[in-house]
């Protein structure tokens, strides 16, 4: 694929989303089911993007359990989003030095 | 104007600050995925949104269609479209099509945040001083992360491959504990695209992130239906 092309249709298909809306919509989403969906999505999406990816973004796949264990404890206990991903990375790296 | 301009500016420091570590990790990822540092940082000032980009540059790695590469930017960034509705219907007058067609550019998920969250009718002077600021944390944010990428030793930018992930979990995982439709739409999602790997070898990435995020959105609307006031996405 060429880069340029892509930067074009990546770039291209995101502002035309956000765009059409703000520039020429004005009546309000009256279903309450595509209210739900579009609520939704941004969870679904991440959750999609994340597994199985997850397990093989830190190297090995025991090393990347490791740093997706963590993640997920510290999300469980609210912590921000810095701290989950740093000791995502730190457990990731640390757990590489024994498996 | 003046003093809308800089409330803006000030509202998007955190934002920023939030961005440089996100798009941090999204530098290093598309270094990995063996994008150049000027690349990764044309692409996150051509779209300025973070899953998107990390599905996009992962295509690009994997030797996607562009009609896949638009359909999953489509799939992926249509949430963007509900925020632009909701921010359409609290601009204020001055607000001028031209403004629109620029301001729009910069609507992400935090600015929609501080936008809505707004106790007057939006101006284009608040929304450029937010979005000036935020889009210049994101640049930085790239530009390290995939610079970084390139300097650190194997084992750490090994390592630092998982946090963007790390922060797709922060977002999902609190989110999900005290709202049980975003549970189960979160965990059908991850559910539903790891069959879609494993059982069906053909599908090539992008696709089956669409269709999970399609399958699991929908059950989860129609179990699950929101009270309908917010678009807290």
């Amino acid at each position: 694929m060429n880069f340029y092309l892509a930067l074009f249709v990546m770039a291209g298909v995101t502002y035309l989303i956000r765009m059409l809306p703000f520039a020429f919509f004005r009546k309000k989403i009256e279903s309450r089911f595509i209210r739900s969906f579009l609520d939704y999505v941004p969870y679904a999406v991440l959750a999609a993007m994340t597994v199985p990816a997850v397990f093989s973004s830190a190297g090995g796949t025991i090393p990347s359990a490791f740093g997706a264990a963590a993640a997920l404890v510290l999300a469980w206990f609210d912590l921000p989003l810095i701290v989950v991903a740093t000791a995502a990375a730190l457990a990731a790296y640390l757990a590489g030095f024994f498996f | 104007m003046k003093q809308h301009f800089t409330r803006g500016l000030l509202h998007g420091i955190p934002i920023a600050l939030g961005y440089l570590s996100v798009s941090f990790g999204f530098g290093i990822l598309a270094v990995r995925a063996g994008l150049a540092v000027w690349q990764a940082t044309l692409i996150s000032a051509a779209c300025v949104t973070s899953a998107g980009q990390v599905a996009g540059v992962g295509l690009l790695a994997a030797g996607g269609g562009l009609a896949e590469l638009a359909l999953v930017q489509l799939t992926i960034n249509l949430r963007y479209a509900l925020m632009s509705l909701s921010l359409s219907q609290k601009t204020a007058e001055s607000f001028s099509l031209p403004k629109r067609l620029l301001a729009s550019f910069g609507i992400t998920d935090e600015i929609f945040a501080v936008c809505a969250a707004e106790p007057v009718p939006l101006t284009f002077s608040y929304m450029a001083g937010v979005i000036l600021v935020s889009v210049a944390g994101w640049l930085a944010g790239t530009a390290l992360g995939a610079a970084a990428g390139e300097i650190l030793p194997e084992r750490i930018s090994a390592a630092l491959g998982i946090v963007l992930y790390g922060m797709f979990i922060a977002i999902v995982i609190p989110a999900a504990r005290r709202r049980r439709g975003v549970l189960f739409a979160a965990l059908s999602a991850a559910a539903i695209h790891l069959l879609l790997r494993f059982l069906v070898s053909s599908l090539s990435g992008g696709f089956s992130v669409i269709l999970a995020t399609l399958a699991a959105s929908s059950a989860s609307a129609l179990l699950f239906p929101t009270e309908g006031k917010k678009e807290d996405a």
